[in-house]
């Protein structure tokens, strides 16, 4: 059952193959049997039993939408009513929220069940999942590699088949890179394509929510349920949601693919431009013309990213002050020592070097030179997508420099770390929607294709992914052992 | 040496909206702790602001009633400083694009016009509370306020005296009531004010160096705390001292301010835009139409009760220093038919008299507008005296009856029959020859003692013009 898509998986349910209990029970014991992978935070058992036997009860009934039943892996930064939010971060290890996160909100009217809470990067800081509080999850390709981050928990949990999708969110590649170090398809939608409310912050002008799934096909159907405007955000746009599955198979004669010099330089790992010219040659025997385009200021994306970044999320974690909820330190003598202290051991290392960083870009007297500069950047790059864009329908990259690297490798050099995101980051300054899709292997670890698009065109790019899914298989491979 | 004093005002005024200016949460005063604060007002993690237009028509109403600038495209931004009384760890306010720009406001002090400018006025959302007593040495926090819509007023730095910074802040408080944006009430603290002072020699350009005293709530501190720092900066520079830029607080109990943090110890608020919220795009239809309902402002209202009902200027003045008092005046000389200077005369009077005694607003007016218009009335169409319209005054204070039953229970009707006051004044001129001859010789006083004891004899029923007449016929 584990292998299943999502369009199997609710066949089986709705005729009776198998019922949800079954199913979510099969997933339970996969997630026993891999706990090693530290995939989970936090398992809601009895909970996701509760919810299967209703949604049974809901197919019965002929009331069953396309998740009913299905079992999925929600980020622990999403807020859930009752069942505990950590945000991989010791700060929030005792944190009850009592409401529910929209997206979640989405999914429980949708009748999926909620396996439980997935392991990240410590509020969604990193890139390879080894911030979290709750340890290093491992990539179950090779156990002794990262799965990527932040989303870690949620590229583990779908390819080691610990659930039958999961959410993830996206601030500078946070969906996208760990779908490609894992093997899987990840979704970063348009910013304001899915509800920020109940989604814990880390840079709000940049966060975005979207799927993480065995396929294209199966991102669609996720999606469809995630995406839409909420009155509770904002910065949500009131835009009416496509339907994601009615253009899968479109043909892509005539497409036209930009291929950035810029990602393509001498800088780009041989092994990678080769699996990717593979890749970009599927393309081509689908009818797609290919066309170098020139983006000159995407150079700028990491230097800019790590102002906006930090200085938004110096703010957004100033509420965890040990004052309303979170980790309070024991016996403060005042209130400095509250806020010091509580803060001081709440929080990992990593979460404090952005908070400084963002802190010292808004500061009196470097705040023109840092924050200033970098959002004149940001509006830059994005300019350069929208100029590449209007000469093409799509941008295709590479995801990562290289497939997944060590566990412990790169969390002594965090100029390292943060160079893992270079090919994802101006994507998020820009807004813009982008897909990861497996495009092969090096050295037995998958690697992803990046294909990027302009504002709300998910459907467009699903069509995309999904129509190189069906001359390739690598989005079929599983992992050793858990097949 | 002579000095001058340089005054700014920033004055917080509560906007009266239902709800909070980023969540849904009431803002009614005085509820449990902690019962009106919501997810958002909390600052929980994962919870985002969405902006409440009530809050940015009111700010707009009170851009356009100072003829300021309204900004077609402003921004909020987040201030950032740690307080446990401040959930998020940050204030949304704004910073570099307030909603409202330059305006005017007109004071008036000792018969003189000054006209103050206004620099700015943002919206921003108000802070919790610390709660330090009964907590035995620990604080509690109250997040009620939490969120509640601020619209701060920042003044230039042109008063020049405590009195003209107290006449701009009463002048202020009567406008937003007016505008019925905020509800005025200094105790539950909806109208609040911060005064930037400093001193400098006479006739010297440069400014110099400033006190901010905090949140001074009410106008006798105001003046006060500001009197207080101008003699304590003259004083310190006088003796060789150096005033320091610095936030001081005013203690009432002692009449003195005294430092809270200097400049040095200031914090760096760290403003930059809210990611969370859109910036506020104001359209000329928007503007249009709050212009359309603008209520009549005091200062138009004022000339028009001059030119229209031909009050003088200080009754004028006074029955528009509130909505209520006007629409109070307006309704009841419409209903009495009565002329406006009577009407005015009996509300700024007797009225305001009671109404002070008994600590009550016109709102309060035990006294409706149409049981006043009634007494009024009666006055006007000669059925009483002025001396027994006092007399029935008192009754409507005290009951709830009208002004007609009261005169008919009481018979309190004025007798203008000549004939009977005719009898009674050739009674009373036959018992007093002594008087009638003093009178004759001249001594115009003792005509009051005549119609004294006609009114006597008539229990001040008497129309008084009918009995000056007929006195002075049988007297010459």
């Amino acid at each position: 059952m584990h292998t299943k898509s999502l369009t199997e998986l609710s066949h089986g349910l709705q005729t009776g193959e198998f019922s949800s209990v079954e199913l979510t029970q099969a997933f339970l014991t996969r997630i026993k049997q891999h706990q090693n992978l530290n995939a989970y935070i936090t398992i809601t058992e009895e909970l996701a039993l509760q919810s299967a036997k209703a949604a049974d009860a809901r197919i019965a009934n002929k009331k069953a939408e396309a998740l009913t039943g299905i079992p999925v892996a929600q980020k622990d930064i999403f807020c859930t009513l009752d069942v505990k939010t950590t945000c991989g971060s010791k700060m929030l290890d005792n944190f009850l929220a009592p409401y529910n996160a929209t997206v979640i909100e989405k999914f429980n009217q949708a009748g999926a069940v909620m396996l439980g809470k997935v392991n990240m990067d410590e509020f969604a800081m990193g890139s390879s999942n080894e911030t979290s509080y709750y340890g290093a999850t491992k990539n179950p390709w090779n156990t002794n590699k990262v799965p990527g981050g932040s989303s870690g928990g949620s590229g583990v949990a779908v390819a080691a088949r610990l659930a039958a999708f999961a959410t993830g969110t996206d601030t500078g590649g946070s969906i996208r890179q760990p779908a490609a170090l894992c093997g899987i398809t990840g979704l970063k939608p348009t910013y304001g394509r899915v509800s920020r409310y109940g989604m814990i912050a880390y840079a709000s002008s940049l966060d975005q929510g979207g799927p993480m799934t065995h396929s294209a096909e199966d991102a669609a159907i996720v999606l469809q349920t995630m995406a839409g405007f909420d009155s509770k955000d904002s910065t949500s746009v009131d835009l009416p949601v496509p339907d994601y599955s009615a253009n899968l198979n479109q043909p892509l004669t005539g497409l036209k693919i930009g291929l950035p010099k810029e990602f393509f330089s001498a800088d780009l790992n041989a092994e990678m431009a080769a699996k990717l010219s593979e890749a970009i040659d599927e393309y081509r025997k689908l009818g797609a013309e290919i066309k170098e385009v020139s983006m000159p200021n995407l150079k700028l994306a990491i230097p800019a990213y790590y102002v906006i970044a930090p200085a938004e999320c110096s703010a957004n974690l100033s509420r965890f002050d040990g004052v309303r909820f979170g980790h309070r330190c024991e016996n403060p003598i005042d209130l400095t020592d509250l806020y010091t202290r509580s803060r001081g051991e709440g929080f990992g290392k990593e979460v404090k070097r952005r908070i400084l960083m963002g802190t010292y870009a808004l500061s009196t007297g470097y705040y023109d030179a840092y924050y200033v500069k970098a959002q004149k950047i940001r509006r830059l790059i994005s300019d350069d997508f929208k100029r590449a864009l209007t000469e093409v329908d799509v941008i295709m990259g590479p995801v990562t420099p290289t497939p997944a690297f060590g566990i412990g490798e790169k969390m002594s050099d965090p100029v390292e770390m943060y160079l893992s995101d270079i090919y994802t980051i101006a994507i998020n300054l820009a807004g813009l929607p982008a897909i990861s899709i497996p495009a092969g292997f090096i050295n037995e670890m998958p690697i992803g294709l990046q294909v990027i698009g302009n504002y709300f065109t998910e459907a467009h790019l699903l069509n995309i992914a999904h129509q190189f899914q069906q001359v390739t298989d690598w989005h079929q491979q599983t992992p050793k052992g858990f097949e | 040496m002579e000095w001058e004093t340089v005054i700014g005002l920033e004055i917080h005024t509560q906007l009266a909206t239902q709800s909070k200016i980023f969540s849904g949460a009431s803002t009614a005063y005085g509820a449990e702790p902690n019962t009106q604060a919501c997810a958002v007002d909390l600052g929980l993690p994962g919870v985002l602001p969405v902006l409440n237009e009530d809050a940015v028509r009111k700010a707009v109403i009170f851009g356009m009633a100072i003829e300021a600038h309204i900004a077609p495209y402003s921004i909020f931004a987040r201030k950032n400083y740690f307080y446990p009384d401040l959930p998020k760890g940050y204030q949304i306010s704004q910073m570099d694009h307030p909603i409202v720009g330059n305006g005017h406001l007109d004071i008036e002090v000792d018969g003189v016009t000054k006209r103050i400018g206004i620099t700015r006025a943002h919206l921003e959302e108000d802070a919790g509370k610390s709660l330090h007593e009964n907590f035995h040495g620990l604080t509690g926090i109250d997040l009620n306020r939490a969120g509640t819509p601020l619209l701060e007023i920042v003044s230039e730095p042109e008063m020049s005296s405590a009195k003209e910074a107290v006449a701009y802040m009463r002048k202020l408080h009567e406008l937003v009531r007016y505008l019925g944006i905020c509800d005025g009430n200094m105790q539950e603290g909806s109208f609040r004010c911060d005064a930037n002072v400093s001193v400098r020699p006479k006739g010297q350009k440069e400014f110099g160096t400033r006190a901010e005293i905090k949140n001074i709530n009410s106008f006798k501190f105001v003046e006060k705390a500001i009197n207080h720092e101008i003699e304590r900066q003259i004083e310190l520079i006088e003796s060789g001292g150096k005033v320091v830029q610095e936030t001081r607080l005013y203690d009432s109990v002692k009449d003195e301010t005294r430092s809270m943090r200097s400049k040095e110890e200031a914090n760096d608020y760290r403003y930059f835009p809210d990611p969370d919220l859109l910036p506020v795009i104001i359209d000329e239809e928007f503007k249009a139409h709050i212009k359309a309902n603008l209520p009549e402002l005091p200062h138009a209202k004022k000339l028009r009760f001059k030119a229209h009902y031909q009050l003088d200027d200080e009754s004028a003045t006074i029955l528009t220093t509130s909505r209520a008092l006007s629409d109070y005046f307006e309704a009841v000389h419409k209903t009495s038919g009565s002329e406006a200077k009577l009407c005015a005369n009996w509300i700024t009077g007797d009225l305001s008299a009671a109404l002070n005694k008994a600590n009550l607003d016109i709102t309060d007016s035990p006294i409706s507008h149409e049981r006043l218009a009634g007494l009024l009335a009666r006055i006007t169409d000669n059925t009483i005296s002025g001396k027994i319209a006092k007399q029935v005054f008192e009754e409507l204070w005290q009951s709830s009856a009208t002004a007609d039953e009261i005169i008919a229970d009481k018979g309190l009707k004025q007798i203008t029959d000549t004939g009977a006051i005719e009898a009674i004044i050739d009674k009373i001129i036959a018992d007093n020859q002594d008087q009638v001859e003093q009178y004759r010789s001249g001594k115009d006083k003792v005509f009051a003692f005549f119609v004294g004891q006609v009114m006597k004899e008539m229990k001040g029923k008497a129309n008084p013009a009918e009995v000056n007449k007929i006195l002075k016929d049988k007297l010459a």
